[in-house]
């Protein structure tokens, strides 16, 4: 058991709805894994069991061989798993250097929290090396209401890196953005990697986990498919029916031409 | 900003800070007149109960309505206190204050708890909900006296020394609420508080611990509230539930700090500043017609949210910064809409 995220037979409904019906994933340490499945299959809510925002009916979340499920999000992110939203959420009004110090991490007493100021020297100096390194250091001073939505989205990971989580959940990180910050989030992704961090990525452009992702997970109707190489589950027949069956020919078309 | 400017500005607003206690501390023995003194009493009362409310609704985004709830705890701390422990008239008395305090801190524990369970319109109908049953116990619990209220000590003291000594307590206290303004807003808390009003599941997911931080600030809004309220039942000299746990209080200090700009620190100075000084003009002068000012209140609010939706604070502030930039030809990185962080209370 290496694994240093384990998901094992996770379940979650939504009144009739079984939004998760058994889901397993086991994330490696220094994996860039990724997570498909066609809309509805349940991969933003195995995502928001994962990180606490929803509490799992059934099955069990282990975060390097401890049980995080149940757990609130804060103290998820206190542990270590830092996460990514689909649509991208950041504080609006704040700007954008006030929202990386949102993200810091200080164990402090109630007294000290009022009366130090929002962001030491060391912290704001940390927050803008993490700007600089997804590339909008200029922007700091800007209300982060302003940014592009891509903008948003390389916000977004900087914050989240703000308290050093040894794992990424990201969601859609390349959703509605364009060609070339698509390479350059996928270029800080493979970084970071490098420097030791491991991700699950949930992403709808399918060649953009192809290249990205070793393994991948197809999850389909709240269960986990199949899991491997790009190139095995691309072929998987029970993969190209879920993906492809049902939907309409142009989607079919799309989709299978990604995949190729 | 290069550093040159920036300490400039600081020392810009260290003086005005200096020039602003100054003028406050001389008005009432530059204007004795105990009709003056008495509205800037009642202004000073209304800028300490705003500038709380604006600690935690302002900053959290959360809109409390029930603030009386603490204006009368702290009330009758001093009625009921000053009753029980036989207390003399003159300047003891006022050591009840602090304490006053305190049971409004204590007060607002339990109605934290419970309220802040819930947001948004929630929120707000909850926190009216809890503050109609603290006026229905005013009315009838034995030691408030029901509805016929309480007398609070009654000091020998002529008109015009009467006001001044308690325009200074009221100042003492208020400058105490608006360093504790001034701390909570450029803390961690201060961020954090703003975080959450931004999107609260988002900065939970950052590890903010949430329900303590909207607790521990609602506590803190609650303090100064209360204090006030003491201040202002020994002044009055006698208090009754209806007007001690006042709806219109909670509505009014919302008002002055939505008037002046939520989440600043000036704002709700001017918000109640402008809109107590112009409600006691008014009752003074059409006392036959009470309503009157009501009207005129509800158009000069029209006009402000018409005109600056976000308060006149954060308007005026923009305007200036904008005309700055265009002064010094800078283009800049953008339009600034807003400078949180900025410390230009």
């Amino acid at each position: 058991m290496t694994a240093l995220l384990e998901i094992e037979d996770v379940h979650k409904a939504f009144g009739g709805l079984q939004a998760l019906a058994g889901a397993s994933l086991a994330v490696e340490e220094g994996a860039i894994a990724g997570l498909i499945g066609p809309n509805g299959s349940g991969k933003t809510t195995l995502f928001n069991v994962v990180t606490g925002y929803e509490r799992p009916d059934r099955g069990v979340v282990r975060l390097q061989g401890e049980s995080i499920a149940g757990l609130s999000p804060d103290r998820v992110f206190a542990r270590g798993l830092g996460r990514t939203f689909q649509l991208s959420r950041i504080f609006g009004r704040l700007t954008v250097l006030e929202n990386m110090l949102v993200a810091t991490q200080r164990r402090q007493t109630w007294l000290r929290g009022v009366l130090r100021h929002a962001g030491s020297a060391a912290e704001r100096a940390r927050a803008l090396e993490l700007l600089e390194f997804v590339g909008i250091a200029e922007l700091a001073a800007l209300p982060a209401g302003n940014l592009s939505y891509g903008q948003r989205k390389l916000l977004e990971l900087a914050y989240v890196l703000v308290a050093d989580p040894d794992v990424l959940l990201l969601d859609e990180p390349a959703g509605g953005v364009n060609p070339t910050l698509v390479n350059q989030i996928a270029d800080r992704i493979r970084e970071l990697n490098r420097s030791g961090k491991t991700f699950l990525v949930v992403e709808h452009d399918l060649g953009f986990v192809m290249d990205l992702c070793v393994p991948v997970t197809v999850l389909d109707q709240g269960m986990a498919l199949c899991t491997g190489m790009p190139e095995e589950v691309r072929r998987d027949p029970a993969v190209l029916d879920a993906y492809l069956g049902g939907a309409d020919e142009d989607e079919v078309e799309g989709a299978a031409e990604a995949v190729r | 900003m290069t550093g040159e400017t920036s300490l400039l500005r600081r020392g810009g607003v260290f003086a005005a800070t200096l020039a602003v206690t100054a003028a406050f501390v001389l008005f009432p023995l530059v204007f004795s007149n105990p009709t003056t003194t008495s509205i800037a009493f009642f202004v000073l009362i209304y800028m300490i109960a705003a500038t709380a409310w604006n600690v935690f609704s302002g900053l959290s985004g959360y809109i409390a309505l029930g603030h009386a709830v603490f204006f009368g705890a702290g009330a009758y701390t001093l009625a009921v206190g000053a009753e029980k422990l036989n207390v003399s008239a003159g300047w003891t008395p006022f050591a009840l204050v602090p304490l006053a305090g305190i049971v409004a801190g204590a007060i607002a524990i339990p109605f934290g708890l419970i309220s802040l369970r819930t947001r948004r319109h929630t929120f707000v109908v909850i926190t009216i909900a809890i503050f109609f049953i603290f006026q229905t116990l005013a009315f009838n619990l034995s030691f408030t006296g029901g509805s016929s209220g309480l007398q609070t000590p009654f000091p020998l003291w002529t008109a015009v020394g009467y006001n001044q000594r308690f325009y200074y307590v009221a100042l003492v206290v208020l400058v105490a609420t608006v360093a504790m303004a001034v701390v909570v807003r450029r803390s961690r808390l201060g961020l954090q508080l703003l975080a959450i009003r931004d999107d609260e599941d988002r900065a939970l997911g950052l590890g903010v611990r949430t329900s303590r931080v909207k607790l521990f600030a609602f506590t803190l809004s609650a303090i100064p509230v209360g204090m006030a309220g003491a201040v202002y039942a020994y002044f009055l000299g006698q208090i009754f539930p209806q007007f001690a746990f006042d709806p219109l209080f909670d509505i009014t200090i919302a008002l002055m700090a939505f008037f002046g700009g939520l989440a600043t620190v000036v704002g709700p100075l001017l918000g109640a500043l402008v809109l107590e000084s112009m409600q006691q003009e008014f009752t003074l002068r059409f006392s036959a017609g009470g309503g009157i000012y009501l009207i005129a209140y509800g158009a000069l609010f029209l006009v402000v949210i018409l005109v600056m939706p976000r308060g006149v604070v954060p308007t005026l502030r923009d305007a200036l910064a904008n005309a700055r930039e265009r002064r010094a030809g800078s283009p800049g990185p953008g339009v600034r809409v807003h400078a949180p962080l900025r410390s230009r209370p």
